[in-house]
């Protein structure tokens, strides 16, 4: 009993952290699944409805409805891309090639060490994130280890030796390279105002979320919103800005060369990524959550309201992939030209513009309302 | 020469040139599918609806009297444009059809080469005596070459018999009856 009360500090963070993996795991299964039927249904077809797990697929009304929303296809899809055949061409350079994978998955996972997800009210009435690792600049340790997630594109174009993972490996380079100063630029004046002289909150993302108690920051930053919106889809290499993978021009893009479960930890990681992206931008700019845009969170202080800002939060993100989804079966992918002066042209001085204005506009205030 | 008429394209406005009313429109449009009924058919519990004189896997055909139609003329033979059919010609057996017997032929064995054939129709088109049908069926499938020729036995199989109004067997029949043969 003395043992375990000593090793209890040590073993419950890795106990929290193994569940938040499984759970994100399973988010980012099930967004495939999510993927395939959205964009069935904009299609007019039904999508994945054959799938049926023995025991539970023959329950009877249940297991039909089941079967028919396609619930067990991730496990089936995943075991497809386990029990494939594992291919290495020959003419790729091996330690590179099946380091690429795990590269482009480790930074979206680490990403979720700091991502509060819900909030509960201890002992003393304070109310405190429920996170991982509450660090006062959250944000700046998503932006730096997310932005690493290119290097597993590029290393992965680079290692296949073949020349469409290469052009699609360059080019998710340039384009995420393009987009990141735009989304940094985006973010500086949510977290001015969430810091800004006066304010209770810090720099961390808890703070952000907090700040919108009166308002979600996309009503009065809608500048900053649709700037760090697209950056954001730029950054998740989704259409309409799928340069990397851009299938009709370059193969499969930087993973052309990749099969089997090489294929699919790519595939997470693209889903993984969607996932962060859309919870920092719930987190940011929807209120986190707090309950509607001028309402606060009116959650109890108890368990239950803790679980029911968990559930509110997780509503918003869902809502937020479905429009990630909803958005790449919608338009049509850009030019590559077009992504780059989009990005130089128009994304970056709209963020500077939108950076000096705010800057003025806090500084003015700071002036007259002291 | 012709007139021409220049359109003024006009210049976009502040609004289009963002593209963000377009890709608000384009949005709401994949909304409104989205809840749209599907036009899949689910295709093995579901099937087709087949329109008449759908040229389907050719097939042979008995009368309403069980008799078989074929004389074994072997015009579709000579007509079917890829070789397909191959018909060895045969006597009808005198004892259980003594009416037909040495009047008519009918094919020993009727073979159809379903790997060959182009579904054209030209056998039905060409067929003196209406015993062949393109029927129906759309989905043909076998393990080998072999199984893929069908034989007289499938063909008739296939086939089934199909109304027929000439019922030249009858008509003669009756005429006997009446004291006019031929």
């Amino acid at each position: 009993m003395e043992f375990l009360d000593a090793s209890l500090p040590y073993i419950l963070p890795i106990v929290y952290a193994l569940a938040m993996i499984s759970v994100f795991m399973g988010l980012c299964s099930y967004s495939v699944l999510a993927e395939r039927k959205v964009s069935s249904w904009i299609q007019g077809r039904v999508g994945p409805n054959r799938t049926r797990i023995p025991i539970i697929g023959h329950i009877p009304i249940i297991g039909n409805l089941m079967t028919g929303l396609g619930l067990f296809q991730p496990a089936a899809d995943g075991l497809k891309f386990l029990f494939k055949e594992e291919i290495v061409p020959g003419h790729v350079n091996k330690g590179y090639y099946m380091l690429a994978p795990i590269i482009a998955l480790a930074p979206a996972l680490t990403t979720m060490v700091v991502l509060p997800f819900g909030r509960y009210v201890d002992a003393d009435g304070i109310t405190q994130p429920l996170v991982l690792a509450h660090v006062d600049l959250g944000m700046l340790i998503i932006l730096a280890i997310s932005s690493l997630g290119v290097y597993g594109i590029v290393i992965a174009g680079w290692a296949s030796n073949s020349k469409y993972p290469f052009l699609g490996g360059v080019r998710a380079s340039a384009q995420m390279i393009s987009y990141e100063l735009a989304m940094g630029l985006a973010l500086l004046p949510v977290f001015m105002w969430a810091a800004a002289p006066g304010s209770e909150y810090g720099m961390s993302l808890f703070g952000a979320v907090q700040s919108q108690q009166a308002a979600w920051t996309i009503l009065w930053q809608p500048l900053s919103a649709l700037i760090f919106l697209v950056a954001l889809f730029a950054e998740t290499n989704r259409l309409p800005f799928d340069m990397a993978e851009s299938e009709t021009d370059l193969v499969g893009g930087f993973h052309t060369e990749y099969g089997c479960f090489k294929f699919g930890l790519f595939f997470v990681a693209e889903y993984a990524h969607v996932i962060m992206g859309s919870a920092i931008f719930v987190l940011l700019f929807l209120g986190g959550w707090n309950f509607l845009p001028w309402l606060a969170d009116p959650w109890s202080d108890g368990l239950i309201g803790t679980l029911l800002s968990i559930g509110w939060f997780m509503a918003k993100v869902f809502f937020m992939i479905f429009f990630f989804i909803w958005m790449r079966w919608t338009l049509p992918r850009f030019r590559y030209d077009q992504v780059m002066s989009l990005g130089w042209k128009i994304l970056l001085p709209l963020a500077v513009g939108n950076l000096v204005f705010n800057t003025i506009i806090i500084a003015l205030y700071d002036t007259f309302t002291r | 020469m012709a007139k021409t008429k220049v359109l003024e394209r006009k210049p976009l406005s502040f609004a289009e040139k963002t593209f963000l009313p377009q890709i608000g429109a384009g949005l709401m449009t994949t909304l409104g599918t989205m809840f749209k009924k599907s036009v899949t058919l689910q295709y093995p519990e579901e099937r087709p609806v087949i329109p008449d004189n759908y040229r389907g896997v050719p097939t042979l055909v008995k009368d309403p009297n069980g008799r078989e139609k074929c004389v074994s003329c072997q015009l579709c033979e000579f007509v079917c444009p890829p070789k397909a059919i191959r018909i060895t010609p045969g006597e009808i057996d005198a004892e259980a059809e003594p009416d037909r017997a040495h009047v008519e032929k009918a094919p020993k064995e009727f073979e159809i080469n379903m790997l060959r054939c182009i579904y054209c129709g030209l056998c039905e088109e060409v067929c003196p005596e209406e015993a062949i049908y393109l029927q129906d069926m759309f989905s043909l499938s076998g393990y080998s070459r072999e199984e893929m020729i069908n034989n007289k036995e499938k063909l008739y199989e296939l086939g089934g018999t199909v109304p027929d109004d000439h019922a030249k067997w009858d008509k003669k029949k009756a005429a006997e009856e009446a004291g006019n043969a031929h």
